[in-house]
């Protein structure tokens, strides 16, 4: 491009046109259908004229119901990312045995497992978790809002920020191929001295900031912000949850953070922290990373632990069996959580005495877990049990949790662990807790609270149709895993030699096909719901007969969600005053104070996103300048002062009346 | 038996007394305040925990020398405690300008800052003629392993102060804009508990890797 190299060096850093990968035919036909399908969009908004709602309405506010529906959108499309890497590598290992190569090459595969759990774990599984909080704590709460309104949208578009810089890593140079975890040292200068490392390291940084500051977010609103007469234990169980979670981000996060650096230092400034040589350590590494790393996957399940006793208590009619323990059960995982993470790397050889400890503590998780299991049994028996599709997420999950929890138990004894450290049994296992919990319980609780979200219910048929499909291609996808893995057959490998394993492997395809089949299924009954929303209009705010406060205001709930802040008398608030016949009062409002929207928020994002790409490609000028408008940006934020206004007492009037007429509709006035 | 308990349950579920409880607060408004110091103090204990990964780095490759400077080779402890005194001296001060800001005293305020600030400097100028003069002496970071977990705690350290110095310089021109405001006040505190964190986070370098490095 320049005859000068010393000026190309300047301006573009190691960045040159040979990193645009057009001679991969994959990529190009990837790249060509985000192109069509990303101006699809852009077209479709710019017709109709969705620009200005979307930058007044959603990019720029501080609401925290709209916070936590964009984090769910953007779960949602990064599942369809993070799914096609899984389809990839299914369809690759069903097909290259013996002479057959496949039609993935080893640094192609290796980006795409690289990718795959990165993408599933930090942009699907974290958002749906911390959307969903956002969207329920503070209403369950009693709250108008989170502690720190501001702090939340900023949160929200850093985490977008991360996720972008790992998308950008598709079309531009490659991603990491040193797994998900970047273990050095093949994450390491010398290893890896390409920009996929780099993608990475950035992508989960700037991510990372953001989850840590949305989970102070979360605790101080849950601490200081519920309504009066709510103490700890008459809170939601699904409050409980979130506040051990988001304890466990703070106390994690950080952690991240700090070793990411270390390993940035070692890339970019030549330390030796995890290097063999000069005194580095590499084991240092597995420890650190692994301190965040086990604490993150209880960070991840507790939300849904959550969800699912909301979904048993609401669905069973019956107040939620042992609360009390089952807050218990859930503080004493938050703090043992802590204590386990060696169990990740029996294999390091501590010696017997260290990994008896590591072993003993986390087979001691399993009995609050297995408490929880009991509890939700026991809010079934003899109740009145309706399976709407909310509740057969919760069912399908017990099942299929106890099975990856008991899987979970045999590699927490060390000697197994050492026969089966990195198979494909781990895989299984790790798979097993992470769809049939996590992902079991995101599904359920989008389905529990759509309705809330958006005032209709989501389509009944189409839900069913999603839940089969997962369920049955869950089993098919990764019970073959566990067979493998017991002969044996370690993980991510992209080529085998012997074709007697081809039938498993085969049958793991068929049943990634099934969960693709699922996945379809969901957005079809996305799309069905919308279209056919006024015959699911829910009128209530109440469809379920829930139990909790989020239930007591309208669907979608007002920019102020409650015209008069509840009191609290009992855990299930909502349940009693429905009990005791309280009346909605239809006069007295007063004017709501509410924090005001600002674009701060996105534009730090959008420039973080440039900075993550001038660090990645050694440019140099670029990110000393976007670095420079990152703090000035931050400061001039805090020479405004004028940070809220008041929600007229005349239009509460006005939005409490269409309430009144809506009730009265459905009878219920 | 069984069906009388559930009833029992289910009576306990509603039993309140007879009159109808309140149910929503109709007087003005509930409207909670003062998160912003728990949430500031969780930021701080975040922070603590980046902090307790470069002391536990610095633990573990603290001796790895790599045939390279150990810290009896380096370190001139006379300097360092010179510049311990800097930062306790401004930890102090800031403490005065706290007391001037119970008072509404602004000039006061803003004298204790700026002299806070100059100690603050001070501190960050003697670091880097530190870190000046082992880089010169050929102990870069990039020596050895116990070289990057010193100049990476150290340097956080140091960081961390020069973020607070710019702070400090931005909330005096915020005090000098509007007075001392609410949000002023609130952010004064945070400054502060910012501030004193930092002495904190010193003590224990100070101890942990100058006087035991010298001492080993």
């Amino acid at each position: 491009m320049f005859s000068d190299t010393d000026l190309q060096k300047l301006l573009f850093g190691r960045l040159t046109l040979a990193d645009i990968p057009y001679h991969e035919p994959i990529l190009l036909v990837t790249f060509a259908g985000v192109a069509i399908g990303g101006l699809a969009v852009l077209a479709t908004i710019t017709y109709f004229r969705f620009w200005g709602p979307l930058w007044r309405d959603w990019f720029t506010s501080v609401d925290h119901k709209k916070i936590g529906i964009m984090y769910v959108v953007l779960a949602f499309v990064m599942l369809l990312r993070g799914f096609a890497d899984a389809l990839l590598m299914r369809s690759q290992q069903a097909i290259a045995f013996g002479a057959n190569e496949g039609y993935l090459p080893p640094h192609h595969y290796d980006q795409i497992f690289t990718a795959h759990g990165v993408i599933m774990i930090f942009f699907v599984a974290m958002p749906f978790v911390t959307g969903l909080m956002n969207y329920v704590v503070p209403l369950q709460i009693g709250a108008r809002d989170v502690a720190f309104p501001f702090l939340n949208n900023f949160s929200f578009w850093m985490t977008v920020s991360g996720a972008i810089t790992v998308m950008i890593s598709l079309f531009v140079g490659e991603f990491s191929r040193a797994t998900w975890l970047g273990y050095p040292p093949l994450s390491g200068a010398d290893m890896s001295p390409g920009v996929g490392v780099d993608y990475w390291i950035w992508g989960l940084q700037i991510a990372g900031i953001g989850t840590t500051l949305s989970g102070i977010n979360l605790i101080a609103t849950i601490v200081k912000m519920r309504a009066p007469g709510m103490s700890l234990m008459k809170m939601p169980i699904f409050c409980w949850t979130s506040l051990c979670t988001n304890v466990l981000i703070v106390a994690a996060f950080p952690i991240l953070a700090a070793v990411l650096v270390l390993l940035t230092l070692d890339r970019y400034v030549g330390t030796h922290f995890f290097t063999n040589d000069l005194g580095g350590n590499p084991m240092m590494y597995f420890n650190l990373i692994w301190i965040w790393g086990h604490p993150e996957v209880y960070i991840l399940i507790l939300p849904a632990f959550g969800i699912f006793s909301e979904v048993t208590s609401t669905f069973c009619g019956k107040r939620l069996f042992g609360y009390t323990s089952m807050v218990y059960a859930t503080v004493v995982i938050t703090i043992l959580s802590y204590l386990v993470w060696l169990h990740h790397f029996f294999t390091m050889g501590s010696g017997a005495n260290v990994n008896s400890f590591f072993g003993i503590t986390t087979m001691i998780i399993s009995i609050p877990t297995g408490a929880k299991i009991f509890n939700w049994l026991f809010t079934m028996y003899r109740g009145r049990i309706r399976f709407e599709v909310p509740m057969l997420w919760t069912v399908s999950f017990m099942v299929t949790f106890v099975i990856g929890g008991m899987t979970g138990v045999l590699l927490a004894v060390p000697p197994a662990d050492f026969v089966l450290h990195n198979s494909l049994f781990l895989i299984a296992h790790f798979h097993n807790v992470i769809i049939g919990g996590v992902l079991f319980g995101m599904f359920a609780g989008v389905n529990y609270w759509w309705p809330k979200a958006f005032g209709f219910k989501l389509d009944d048929f189409w839900g069913k149709v999603s839940f089969w499909f997962w369920t049955i291609g869950f089993y098919v996808a990764f019970m073959p895993l566990y067979v493998l893995g017991l002969m044996g057959v370690t993980r991510r490998a992209q080529h085998f030699e012997d074709t007697a394993l081809q039938p498993w492997f085969i049958v793991a395809a068929l049943g990634a096909g099934l969960i693709a089949l699922g996945i379809g299924a969901t957005i079809v009954q996305i799309a069905v719901s919308i279209k056919n929303r006024e015959a699911l209009r829910d009128t209530t705010g109440d469809p379920w007969g829930g139990r909790t406060l989020e239930w007591s205001t309208s669907s979608p709930p007002p920019d102020y969600n409650f015209a008069f802040t509840p009191v609290v008398h009992q855990l299930d608030a909502w349940w009693q005053m429905k009990n005791r016949n309280f009346a909605r009062p239809a006069t007295g409002f007063h004017a709501i104070h509410m924090p005001r929207n600002t674009a701060t928020g996105v534009i730090l994002g959008l420039i973080s996103i440039v900075f993550s790409f001038a660090m990645i490609w050694y440019i140099w000028w670029l990110a000393a300048l976007t670095f420079a408008a990152t703090i000035v940006i931050s400061i001039l934020h805090t020479f405004n002062y004028n940070r809220d206004f008041y929600i007229p007492a005349e239009t509460v009037v006005r939005t409490e009346g269409q309430r009144t007429d809506a009730l009265a509709v459905a009878g219920r006035a | 038996m069984a069906t009388h308990a559930i009833d029992a349950l289910h009576r306990d579920s509603v039993a309140e007394p007879d009159d109808v409880p309140v149910f929503q607060d109709l007087e003005g408004e509930h409207h909670p305040e003062g998160s912003t110091m728990l949430g500031f103090w969780m930021y701080l204990m975040s922070d603590c925990l980046i902090f307790t990964v470069l002391f536990a780095t610095y633990a573990v490759l603290g001796r790895n020398y790599a045939a390279g400077p150990s810290p009896k080779d380096l370190f001139d402890l006379s300097l360092v405690a010179v510049n311990t005194a800097m930062l306790l001296f401004s930890s102090i001060t800031y403490g005065f300008a706290m007391l001037a800001m119970e008072r509404d005293d602004l000039p006061k305020t803003q004298l204790w800052l700026a002299v806070t600030g100059l100690f603050g400097a001070a501190f960050i100028g003697i670091e880097l003629y530190e870190f000046a003069h082992l880089i010169h002496e050929g102990a870069t970071p990039q020596r050895s392993a116990f070289l990057s977990a010193f100049f990476t705690l150290v340097g956080t350290h140091g960081l961390h102060v020069t973020f607070g110095l710019l702070w400090l310089g931005v909330l005096m021109l915020q005090l000098r804009q509007r007075g001392l405001i609410v949000e002023n006040r609130r952010r004064l505190m945070c400054l502060s508990m910012f501030w004193h964190f930092l002495d904190v986070i010193w003590i224990g370098v100070f101890t942990f890797v100058y006087l035991m490095g010298v001492l080993q």
